[in-house]
């Protein structure tokens, strides 16, 4: 293997991780055999459901423990065991519904609240629900109703109607324990001897070099830097590059397909940081959506609802900002706001790198400008000016983890009333996340007043011809960019968010 | 007796929590896919159809059988028995023979080493079509009179001549989408063969009876050959009434064929092309009516699609009859009941069986006449409520003795404020350009009993150990529904012992033979006297033994709290049962019940189909976004009828969940097929159920605590179906916001599920309109 030179440092060719205090060691692991398959198949484990087998119902919910970038504590995150591929457990702790159980088989608080709550009824949402609620007791000490239905916005209950639900997320932390153990104590208090004892047991699980595990002449390769990364990509251009697997996964659960070499890019250290420097974020192309959102929130807390709104936690959780640009869908949910901000990516190909705008990347339905052996770096967003306002709507059947039918996003800068740059993006319109170019020429030197949207509106008709399919109708669609550029149009100079998405809450 | 003079654990009226609660919550419930597999399982995957209606030219599956693992490939020739699994008609194959019906159907199956190799396996194969021209829509079907049961009419009165000389008139047409039952435990059985041929089948279905039969009949044997076993369900609502026969047939098929255990279960994506749903209608109606409001007569055409067989579909069409009257007196009435036969999936059971479209048509017609008269729709429900003692029997000629809606919808109208938010809300809309708000007030009526007076019938299994514990087992089947948590709540309140000292165990047809569907919201009614009936006959035992044992009269026995109590006696349940065991009294006895007061002949539609009424009303208030149809769900407030409730923690669990459930079919949860008849909302990235984000804070649920008037099992209600069908207010609250776009003058034309984009079509035509 080329990169066994990567810093001269061992490759590992088997996948270790911890369940129940227990280092697990997979020595051929299939690289695509799910997370969910593994424990209902192998370890006949069959607490975890499997409900959907595409992430989108959360009946398969585990939760992964790692150590924090702090290096002092352990994070713990949902995740969707269904399309989650085992190799990229390695190092790495596994906590199944199974695990909650202390030694004395007591039950956990999130477990003993949906019981008192009458929190299940036919009981298969169940595990799936308890491993979110316990996510949710470990990330968060006091969650108000929206940050419970945040948390909860994976899992989907067909019997409850969810009221006892959320009632048991609330009820969890009244059943107080003075345990010492990490997984009982809510929030993110301080470090106790058992969080101690657990980063402990995973850092002698801990690698410096490369994963290379093979089964049936198939491969999966997890560098741990970048250099291993771009040589990896050139010895095997054709390779399946594997982020955090929310899109992946479905091509082997649903399209069974077969996949040769995948190399993940989840172990790479330059890309899995994030950075703010004085005209940018720069977030590396394996950043979780978890952790990015945070960073952009900060700098455009006006996108916050466009994020909370994207997928679920267990998906964020695992789904990457890089993999959602990079997949070149034309309905992901990020790339309209990250077009209306004018971002650009760095790619890498061997030694060599590139900036290329964002809006330069999508070349045709599912074709990006990524060449063989070439691969996203990172994410160059730059920091907003004060005077830029920044919106991007969702339109969905559902708020929640939904796929948009049509998503937009604007960026506006006035001088006076006078439009000085406008950016008019849309996801949902076209084969590719594209820019609405006679739109935003309706619009830039014109006043900011309803005949120039007016205008504008009507010159949406010239940029797209939207199709009709199961999230909407090309009517619709039509009609629904227009107004929501009227909707932005409206909110301009009111304090109020637009849609109705808060309301009720 | 009663909850409060009675100490056992889980005593009758408690809100014991869900027997299987801390098994599900530790993820220690078993499955039908949970269970151990045998040794040598073989796996098994369906090929289906692409082709909505062809005739299958040819049938290459020389890939599917080399492919790795496959042990065996399976097509309609292979059945040895009836190529059948349709619970009424025999018009389901099992697998297509020659001729495919819908996109989806099942061609053949394929048995692997592994789930992944035969679901590999099944997309090997090469079918060849020649294409028939499908029929896709239910109003091109009806024009073409393809139906897969004849056209069914109720009349009363002479509607078309009240029509014609009432004061006012309206006419419509509104579309209903249909709804899927999204269990999260998708379709599954697992079937091992046994000694001589016999096959022992684990099935996720509402009706392992009918499992049974339809097992016998495809391999060839007959009932006493099968034994289906069903420990519970991961969710139900109808969609394993009869559907999970399909995947247990090619299950049972495929283990006698290969003499080895088999176990199909179904890719969600598969299960949501391959199994039934709920209906959608085409609903026309022509109404007259008088100043008030009143109805003089109505008119109906319902239109449903059935898909490619009949299935419940009669049974359902006729309940969309009896239910489009939903509260109200339809004095003179006609009600055309179309069956439509379409080139897709074979629609089916889903809670509230054809009642909650019947209903939801008398709502658009009632909600109509209020806007055209320019009064509050709850003016007019009230107007054309059925009285007590006076405008009370049915159109299908069944007087209403139970009414209690009006006192339900006083109280609510109360307890909602609904007057005084309807004022605030119109203030709201005045001044608010894009964000709409709409309220509304709806009831429920709805009927209790199979409509198939032969089905109301239970049997039910107790065995009493020497230890005193007990073994309960009856016909009902657990989805999630509590229905074993209640049962079991009777067998401890009649034998007074806590509940944990009764073992609920899985349904199973060598136990209790030739049981109903779980169905018809009837699994409390009848199990629950089923076993009450099973436990007092040991309990008349261990009376009788007592009196004699400890030479006391038989009045002098009491139960009471684990203890039984002869005159000055007291020995505990366990030391009873003991000495009756050794004075050899028998302590197992079967139990069985039949609703009374049922008759009903469905040749003229008119008798008594229902032994009892279930009611309940509902207001819900949204808010909608005029640019883009959005809508949310502000407050919801619920008065139901439970009668006296078995359980409260259940009964409620049922009306929140059955109320989110209705939301869902009536807002996010779209069914959209292409011009090809293929249906593409098959899995839940493209089929949105709600989420608890879509659940509003402010949802207060009381129930309307009064005895059944009829003898029900403690004067209890059921509860599974009907709260479904209080989320037409939901509907009615969305329709009233897209009405105040035209400041209340433009009847809004908003067709079911209202998604963003049903809502912004309804809100342009306000404006167009305007």
């Amino acid at each position: 293997m080329a990169s066994a030179k990567a810093a001269g440092r061992e490759i590992r060719r088997c996948v270790r991780f911890i369940l129940d205090d227990e280092v697990v060691t997979i020595k051929h692991p299939d690289p695509t055999r799910t997370v969910l398959q593994y424990l209902r198949e192998d370890l006949q484990r069959t607490g975890t459901k499997e409900g959907c087998a595409e992430g989108d119902c959360g009946a398969c919910t585990v939760v992964v423990a790692e150590v924090d970038d702090t290096g002092t504590r352990l994070q713990a995150r949902a995740i969707n065991s269904c399309i989650q591929f085992l190799p990229t457990l390695d190092g790495k702790e596994l906590l199944t519904v199974e695990s909650l159980r202390d030694a004395n088989s007591n039950l956990h608080p999130a477990q003993q609240a949906m019981i008192e709550c009458h929190g299940s009824q036919c009981g298969f949402c169940t595990p799936g629900f308890v491993m979110s609620l316990f996510a949710l007791y470990k990330n968060n000490a006091n969650p108000g109703r929206r940050e419970v239905d945040e948390a909860l916005a994976g899992n989907l209950c067909r019997c409850t109607g969810y009221n006892p639900i959320v009632a048991a997320a609330r009820e969890m932390y009244r059943e107080s324990s003075d345990t010492e153990d990490w997984r009982y104590q809510a929030g993110d208090g301080q470090a106790g001897k058992d969080e101690k004892r657990r980063i402990a047991m995973l850092r002698k699980i801990e690698r410096d070099g490369p994963l290379q595990v093979t089964a049936d002449k198939r491969q999966f390769l997890a560098p741990r830097d970048i250099n291993a990364l771009a040589d990896l990509l050139l010895q095997y251009p054709s390779a399946t590059l594997l982020a955090g697997g929310t899109d992946v996964g479905l091509w082997v659960t649903k399209q069974h397909r077969v996949l040769d070499t995948i190399i993940y890019t989840g172990d790479v250290a330059e890309l899995t940081r994030a950075t703010c420097t004085e005209t940018h974020l720069e977030i590396g192309s394996a950043v979780t959506l978890t952790d990015a959102m945070p960073l952009l929130l900060e700098h455009y807390p006006s996108l916050t609802e466009l994020f909370i709104r994207f997928a679920s936690p267990p998906i964020r959780n695992a789904g990457t900002l890089g993999g959602n640009i990079a997949n070149g869908s034309p309905i992901g949910d990020t790339m309209p706001a990250l077009l209306a901000l004018r971002t650009q990516l760095t790619l890498r190909k061997g030694d060599e790198t590139r900036i290329l705008p964002l809006a330069d990347f999508y070349l045709a339905y599912q074709e990006t400008a990524l060449r063989k052996g070439e691969f996203v770096e990172r994410i160059l967003i730059p920091l907003p000016t004060h005077d830029v306002r920044v919106e991007s709507y969702k339109i969905s059947k559902r708020f929640d983890q939904d796929i948009s039918a049509v998503c937009a996003a604007f960026s506006l800068q006035l001088e006076g009333n006078r439009v000085a740059a406008f950016v008019a993006a849309f996801g949902g319109m076209a084969a590719i996340p594209a820019r609405a170019l006679n739109c935003e020429r309706a619009l830039v030197g014109q006043q900011w007043n309803s005949e120039s949207i007016a205008a504008a509106m009507n010159a949406l008709d010239e940029d797209f011809t939207p199709l009709s399919d199961m999230r909407a109708s090309a009517a619709y669609r039509q009609q629904v960019s227009k107004n929501l550029l009227q909707r932005f149009f409206l909110a301009s100079g009111s304090a109020r968010s637009a849609g109705v998405y808060h309301y009720g809450r | 007796m009663g909850a409060e003079s009675s100490k056992i654990s889980g005593a009758v009226g408690t809100a014991f929590p869900h027997e299987s609660s801390r098994l599900h919550v530790t993820g220690h419930a078993t499955y039908t896919d949970d269970i151990p597999e045998p040794q040598e399982i073989l796996h098994l995957a369906v090929g289906m159809s692409s082709n909505p209606h062809a005739r299958i030219a040819n049938l290459d599956l020389s890939a599917v059988s080399a492919a790795p693992g496959v042990a065996y490939v399976m097509t309609a020739d292979d059945i040895p028995g009836s190529n059948n699994c349709g619970p009424v008609l025999d018009d389901d194959p099992i697998l297509a023979p020659g001729l495919v019906q819908y996109a989806g159907q099942a061609v053949f199956a394929v048995a692997a080493t592994t789930v992944d190799a035969a679901r590999k396996a099944a997309r090997l194969a090469v079918i060849d079509y020649e294409s028939l021209p499908p029929v896709l829509d239910i109003r091109e079907a009806v024009a073409q009179g393809s139906f897969v049961l004849p056209t069914e009419r109720i009349v009363r009165g002479d509607s078309s001549g009240a029509i014609a000389g009432a004061r006012h008139r309206l006419s419509g047409s509104v579309d209903l989408g249909g709804q899927d039952q999204f269990y999260l435990e998708g379709q599954v059985a697992l079937a091992l063969p046994k000694e001589d041929g016999d096959i022992f089948v684990y099935s996720s279905t509402q009706h392992p009876g009918e499992v049974q039969h339809l097992v016998a009949g495809a391999i060839g044997k007959q009932s006493k050959d099968v034994v289906v076993e069903c420990r519970r369900m991961g969710g139900a609502f109808g969609g394993k009434e009869s559907q999970a026969a399909l995947i247990a047939c090619i299950a049972a098929l495929m283990a006698a064929k290969t003499g080895k255990a088999c176990k199909l279960r179904l890719d969600r994506d598969v299960d949501m092309l391959m199994t039934g749903k709920r209906h959608d209608f085409a609903i026309d109606y022509e109404v007259g009516f008088d100043e008030s409001g009143r109805i003089a007569g109505v008119e109906f055409m319902f239109a449903s699609r059935c898909g490619m067989s009949a299935d419940l579909s009669g049974a359902i069409n006729d309940r969309t009859m009896f239910h489009c009257d939903n509260a109200y007196f339809l004095e003179n009435v006609t009600i055309v009941s179309h069956r439509c036969k379409t080139n897709t999936v074979s629609n089916t059971a889903f809670r509230g069986f054809g009642g909650p479209q019947g209903m939801f048509g008398i709502e658009i017609v009632v909600d109509e006449i209020a806007r055209y008269l320019k009064i509050d729709s709850l003016a007019v429900r009230r107007r054309n409520f059925y009285g007590i003692g006076t405008r009370d029997v049915t159109q299908y000629r069944q007087k209403i003795e139970d009414n209690v809606i009006h006192d339900i919808v006083d109280s609510l109208v109360e307890s909602s404020a609904y007057e005084s938010r309807v004022a605030a809300l119109r203030e709201f809309n005045a001044a608010s350009d894009v964000l709409k708000k709409g309220i509304a007030l709806t009831p429920v009526k709805f009927g209790i009993s199979f409509t198939a007076t032969h089905l109301n019938q239970a049997g039910a299994l107790v065995h009493v150990y020497t230890d005193g514990t007990v073994h309960l087992n009856h016909g009902g089947t657990e989805m999630g529904q509590g229905l074993f948590t209640k049962v079991a709540q009777v067998v401890a309140e009649e034998l007074q012992i806590d509940i944990e000292q009764i073992k609920i165990t899985a349904s199973d047809t060598s136990k209790v033979p030739n049981a109903s569907a779980t169905a018809a919201s009837s699994g409390a009614d009848l199990n629950g006297m089923a076993a009450q009936a099973a436990a007092r006959k040991i309990k008349g035992r261990l009376v009788e033994f007592a009196a004699a044992h400890f030479s006391v009269t038989e009045q002098e026995i009491k139960f009471s709290k684990n203890k039984v109590h002869a005159g000055d006696n007291v020995v505990s349940f366990a030391e009873l049962a003991h000495l009756a065991w050794f004075a050899r009294v028998s302590l197992s006895a079967t139990g069985y019940y039949r609703t009374p007061r049922i008759n009903y002949d469905r040749a003229t539609f008119s008798g008594r189909p229902f032994f009892y009424f279930a009611y309940g009303a509902a207001v819900a208030e949204v808010i909608i976004d005029t640019l883009t149809g959005e809508n949310r769900l502000l407050r919801v407030d619920i008065l139901h009828d439970c009668g006296r409730s078995l359980n409260p923690a259940i009964d409620l669990g049922q009306i929140e969940g059955g109320f989110v459930q209705g939301a869902g079919w009536l807002t996010s949860e779209q069914l959209w097929w292409n011009e090809a008849g293929e249906l593409k909302t098959h899995a839940p990235s493209t089929y949105k159920i709600p989420l608890s984000s879509d659940v509003p804070a402010e949802f207060n649920v009381r129930m309307f605590d009064s005895p059944n008037p009829e003898k029900t099992i403690y004067r209890s209600k059921a509860v599974g179906e009907p709260p479904l069908m209080l989320s037409l207010s939901v509907f009615h609250a969305i329709r009233d916001a897209v009405a105040s776009v035209s400041n209340y003058t433009v009847h809004p034309h908003l067709h079911a599920p209202a998604t963003p984009e049903a809502v912004l079509v309804a809100v342009m035509a306000q404006h167009s309109s305007a």
